[in-house]
């Protein structure tokens, strides 16, 4: 069961042959190898779970929303079942609100009560971990799971709290002054995961 | 963002927008078993009313602990400004206790301005005198986009839509605040009320102004009546209540005359059988319920947006 399985390379250690370079952008992920990863973390879920009985995925905005729905996409192929898909807004609940400008808060749509359901949250990059802290909390008020299950397309290493994902699309090691660019067909009209520089390498990237 | 929320017309369209948007996801906090954001905790919001109020006040109350602020309700009466302490002092007293935003409500225009000169807090007018009250043209215009919403789901500004306010447009900060914003967000206004009831200078207003309520009633997607304040009756603005409801109250003849799908607003308090009858007030095209619930997913909204961020 990957689910509840160590994870099957440590993030923090760069991995031989991935060089991080100093070019501004380079491309990590393509389509193809997306919608991989997107498929074997479908069917990861649905193992772990023993099919979509009582599943839900709550994917958190924008882009894991968007992952969420290619995940149902492909359990509807798989299972020939729907599973919810709803978003959880956490913006309220973050713990640097205080030290931005005011955010608009974005849209939190249940599908279904998600009361004794198992919910996977669903993000495109875990990093810090803080925004899945947020997203517990935010869940704690919509109701009370069975279980709450975590699916990441990317896994970028460097958390900040005692986080793990159940489901890992991709580890990608990257160095904090990095930001992990996601580009979904959705909403970017491209898919493709890229690392860049950042402008400012004492930024944190809220993620 | 805005540091204050004085007038109406601080705002332009993608700030309204804004904030109506924001309103529309703090509504679907009142559905929520646990009715709570953790938006503004440690924050301290005090509410300081020199004037009587129901909905302002509680919703106002209700907006900050939703959002989980602590808030303080002072009303003159029972605090020290009974005592003949000045607004200046009341203000700068609560201020000094540490407080981040105070939501003033006081009988004389542009207290609320003053207060925002004095103190480092944010300042929300909640209704100054005959002046302006925002955030009750904010949560009608909430309503209003609502309400045109049902028929057309992808409705941002109210170009080509108009809306009709009928009454006391003198002493009315509702209808000042409301001509700003939905003139701002693309509405035509039309005013109606007596000759008497009618400001000066209400001509350079970009308004509409007609002293004929059944002229104007075929022709309004929204009719918003204002109460008629009566306390003010024995001045002389008209002959008696019985003629002033039949000239420009909303009775059920008029209903008859309002145009297809058009729907009633009132702020309230009502004076039943005054302004509004009855079959008005509880027809099924009157929004008055819901804009309540608007103000606060409104009042949210706004003291997200003014409180939310860094400072």
């Amino acid at each position: 069961m990957s689910g509840t399985g160590a994870p099957q390379a440590r993030p923090e250690d760069p991995t031989p042959g991935v060089e991080v370079d100093s070019t501004t952008s380079r491309v990590v992920l393509d389509a193809d190898q997306i919608a991989r990863a997107c498929a074997r973390m479908a069917h990861q879920i649905l193992e772990a779970n023993r099919g979509a009985e009582g599943l839900v995925l709550m994917g958190i905005p924008t882009r894991g929303v968007a992952v969420a729905h290619r995940l149902a996409t492909v359990m509807d192929e798989v299972e020939g079942v729907r599973v919810p898909v709803g978003a959880l807004d956490v913006t309220t609940y973050r713990d640097d609100l205080r030290r931005q400008p005011t955010r608009a808060e974005g849209h939190t749509h249940l599908p279904v009560e998600v009361d004794d359901s198992t919910v996977v949250l669903v993000d495109d990059v875990l990093y810090s971990g803080r925004t899945v802290r947020a997203a517990l909390d935010a869940l704690g008020d919509l109701g009370r799971p069975r279980a709450v299950r975590l699916a990441v397309l990317v896994d970028r290493g460097h958390r900040e709290l005692p986080i793990r994902a159940d489901h890992v699309g991709s580890y990608i090691p990257t160095r904090t002054g990095e930001h992990v660019s996601v580009k979904l067909a959705e909403i970017d009209g491209v898919n493709q995961v890229s690392i860049e520089q950042s402008s400012d390498p004492g930024r944190r990237e809220a993620r | 963002m805005m540091r204050h929320l004085l007038s109406a017309a601080d705002l332009d369209q993608p700030q309204i927008t804004e904030i109506l948007d924001l309103a529309e996801e703090m509504s679907l906090v009142q559905g929520r078993p646990v009715k709570k954001l953790p938006a503004l905790r440690g924050r301290t919001v005090v509410n300081l009313f020199f004037e009587d109020s129901t909905r302002t006040r509680s919703s106002f109350e209700i907006a900050g602990k939703w959002l989980s602020a602590d808030v303080i309700n002072i009303s003159a009466k029972g605090s020290s400004v009974s005592k003949g302490e000045s607004l200046r002092d009341t203000v700068l007293t609560v201020a000094a206790m540490g407080v981040d935003a105070l939501v003033i409500r006081h009988h004389a225009s542009g207290a609320p301005w003053q207060a925002s000169r004095w103190i480092d807090a944010h300042v929300l007018n909640a209704g100054d005198g005959t002046h302006e009250h925002p955030t009750q043209a904010l949560l009608d215009a909430f309503t209003i986009r609502r309400h045109l919403r049902s028929s057309n789901p992808d409705l941002t500004s109210f170009d080509g839509k108009t809306v009709a306010i009928i009454g006391d447009i003198t002493h009315s900060r509702v209808a000042r605040s409301n001509v700003l914003l939905l003139t701002t967000l693309g509405a035509q206004v039309i005013l109606v009320a007596p000759p008497t009831l009618l400001p000066a200078g209400v001509d350079s207003w970009p308004v509409l102004v007609c002293t004929d309520f059944d002229e104007v009633l075929p022709q309004a997607d929204v009719v918003m009546m204002l109460r008629v304040q009566r306390e003010r009756m024995s001045g002389g603005y008209f002959p008696t209540p019985r003629e002033y409801t039949i000239s420009y109250g909303l009775t059920r003849p008029r209903l008859e005359m309002m145009k297809p799908g058009a729907a009633i607003c009132h702020p309230g308090p009502m004076n039943r059988g005054l302004e509004i009858s009855a079959d008005a007030a509880d027809a099924a095209n009157s929004l008055i319920l819901e804009q309540v619930a608007a103000g606060v997913s409104v009042r949210m909204s706004v003291l997200y947006e003014l409180l939310g961020g860094a400072e």
